[in-house]
């Protein structure tokens, strides 16, 4: 027995167990460390206006009242936005690369989607102020206006700045993200359940649509989710071209403002007690949506999972 | 008994021994003396130099500044972790009673803020009252060619334009100092927003840092904004004339706020806490303010105090040459002499530092 336990010793198992246990503890070491923090330095502002400042809707730092409303509102419905756009076209992305494009052109196209990952936010953020701002302002803004103008969701002045400008630089920014995750599963569908549809007399579209999605369906939620989160927590080329106004309004047109944003914006400046307390609040409360969005996307996930429909899993 | 390899080894040992112990001894008056600040970024390229040319005159000092925003340098003085801070705006009585001692504001320098636009065919020059700018950033006056703007501009021509507001979103001394005059001149921006480093604007686009704000303006007819006077210079921004206390209008140049500082001397109070937007003068550009450095009045270490009390000194005399080839205003000599009246009394156990 004892000599058995010192050849696994010998072997690495001990030893590579603790290891492996000590670092998947400090992992949730850390997670209890920033959420202590956050509820700490949270103390002053949480027992001043109590959970009204998760609904309160002024941030003035200089006579010292502050809610979150805007804030919260700002990340989620810039975020969604980016979903809206980069979903489908990530979907595309990765059913192209992974059923329908010649083997010769599949290798430089995810080269190519998986660079866009590797650039930096600040560069992002710089093209969207230069590039991406006055092309929303002097075109998609005013088409938009013109055409769907009867919806309050296309209505205002349009200043290129604001929630459509942010919502379409984090959909190019999540793009890569949830292109390669989605390609990898569509990649993990198996040729025989394919090729059965395909000897069935389906078509290509329908073996895509009855096959592959389906049975990728709960790795392609999971890519999603995954840019979500990198989308909520997105600053610096979010606070470049979101126009950085604290408000809640139905249009795209108008500006806006994140929590990350408004921490970068205004942390390193922030002179007094409150407003610092009220930043780190912010934060608390980005770290509370983070949190139900991943408990969310975990059932369903399962939810999907359990319900196959169509095939059955090998 | 040793061998004699071994009496060689002991030898080497004992000189090697005598070495480590006599050493530091021998170092001990050529030994460096760090100091150490962090603080408002706005006049991190003028110390930087500063520190440059300082270490060639003072080469056992070393000196280092870290750019990490007045806030910053405010808690870190507070909580002594640097031996002087920088900051753009003068200490609150709040803050001031937190401190563990008494700390002092040495000004340095000062920077001036510019209203920079974008208008085809409007360059440099633009005339602006205090009232008007005050109710285009309150967004009272909407439009480029309102009668109130039209009346005091004969002969620009202005366009029926919506009139857009660009303000700083970081947190910056730049929004203080501007939030700072427009609430000396409307009691409205006074009671509905008042004056700090981030405030509730009441209109416009956000955007961070000067090359946001200019970056945002350049790509938005019709926009309005406010950045620092060096960085206009350095970008060559359209920038208007104020209109001053003496209801002149002032270009915004090093000189006209070196002036404007010249003009509220005379009410500096004793701790130099001053602001010193619409101040008094003929020549007086409205939009100015000091950047600090803070520093505490009793020194507990006294190699580390006579050093920095050096330091300030040098700063404030052969320093401020360097104030204007980096578009800088230097100090007036009336507020020279004041700072130096204030370094004189930095003392370590009630010796006073400066020789």
């Amino acid at each position: 027995m004892r000599k058995k336990s010192y050849k696994a010793w010998l072997e690495g198992d001990i030893a590579f167990r603790g290891f492996t246990y000590l670092a998947a503890l400090s992992l949730v070491g850390v997670v209890l460390a920033i959420l202590w923090v956050l509820v700490e330095k949270s103390q002053l502002t949480f027992t001043k206006f109590g959970p009204g400042f998760a609904l309160g809707s002024r941030w003035d730092p200089v006579h010292g009242v502050f809610g979150a409303l805007p804030l919260v509102y700002g990340t989620v419905v810039s975020s969604l936005i980016a979903l809206a756009i980069a979903l489908p076209l990530s979907l595309g992305i990765a059913i192209y690369l992974t059923q329908l494009a010649p083997h010769w052109l599949r290798g430089p196209v995810s080269f190519l989607v998986e660079l866009l990952a590797a650039i930096p936010s600040v560069v992002y953020g710089l093209w969207g102020v230069f590039v991406l701002v006055p092309w929303v302002r002097s075109s998609v803004e005013p088409v938009l206006g013109s055409a769907l103008g009867f919806l309050p969701l296309f209505r205002g002045a349009p200043y290129g700045f604001g929630m459509l400008a942010a919502g379409i630089i984090l959909a190019i920014m999540i793009t890569p993200t949830i292109s390669a995750v989605s390609r990898e599963v569509l990649l993990a569908v198996p040729r025989s359940q394919q090729e059965a549809m395909l000897a069935l007399g389906a078509t290509r579209w329908e073996t895509i649509r009855m096959v592959v999605l389906p049975y990728g369906r709960s790795g392609i939620l999971g890519a999603a989710i995954l840019g979500l989160g990198r989308a909520l927590g997105e600053t610096m080329a979010v606070t470049m071209v979101i126009g950085n106004r604290p408000q809640i309004s139905p249009s795209l047109f108008e500006l806006a403002q994140t929590i990350a944003s408004i921490i970068a914006n205004e942390f390193s400046e922030a002179f007094n007690d409150l407003h610092l307390s009220a930043l780190v609040a912010a934060g608390f409360i980005l770290f509370v949506i983070t949190l139900l969005l991943h408990v969310m996307a975990r059932l369903l996930v399962w939810r999907v999972a359990r319900v196959p429909q169509g095939v059955t899993r090998e | 008994m040793l061998n004699t390899r071994n009496k060689w080894l002991v030898l080497l040992m004992s000189i090697l021994l005598v070495g480590v112990l006599v050493g530091p001894v021998g170092q001990i008056e050529a030994r460096t003396i760090a100091l150490n600040g962090a603080g408002a970024s706005f006049p991190y390229p003028l110390y930087s130099k500063w520190l440059d040319e300082y270490r060639k005159i003072a080469p056992n000092v070393a000196i280092d500044y870290q750019s990490i925003g007045s806030g910053g340098g405010i808690r870190g003085i507070l909580e002594q972790t640097v031996d002087f801070a920088g900051s753009d705006a003068p200490m609150t009585d709040e803050q001031l009673a937190k401190a563990p001692g008494e700390i002092f504001h040495i000004p340095t320098v000062m920077g001036a803020v510019v209203i920079t636009y974008n208008l085809k065919g409007v360059k440099t020059g633009l005339k602006l009252t205090p009232d008007v700018l005050a109710d285009i950033f309150l967004g009272k006056i909407t439009k480029w060619n309102d009668k109130r703007i039209t009346s005091i501009n004969p002969g620009v021509n202005l366009p029926a334009q919506p009139i857009v507001i660009v303000h700083r979103s970081d947190g910056s001394g730049t929004t203080n100092i501007f939030t700072d005059y427009l609430s000396s001149i409307s009691s409205t921006w006074k009671t509905k927003v008042g004056k700090g480093t981030s405030v509730e604007w009441p209109t416009g686009i956000g955007a961070k840092g000067n090359e946001g704000v200019s970056g945002a303006v350049k790509q938005t007819p019709g926009a309005i904004g406010y950045v620092e006077l060096a960085y206009a210079i350095q970008n060559k921004l359209p920038y208007a004339f104020l209109k001053n206390r003496a209801g002149k209008f002032v270009e915004p140049t090093l000189e006209t706020t070196t002036a404007a500082a010249a003009g509220a001397a005379a009410n500096m109070p004793e701790d130099m806490r001053v602001s010193i937007v619409n101040a008094p003068g003929q020549d007086a550009y409205p939009i100015a303010g000091y950047t600090y450095l803070l520093v505490y009045k009793d020194q507990k270490d006294k190699a580390k105090g006579t050093e920095l009390v050096k330091f300030l000194w040098w700063a404030i005399h052969d320093g401020e040459k360097f104030a204007k080839e980096l578009l800088y205003a230097p100090l007036p000599g009336n507020v020279v002499k004041l700072a130096e009246k204030k370094i004189k009394q930095i003392n370590y156990r009630g010796e006073v530092l400066h020789k």
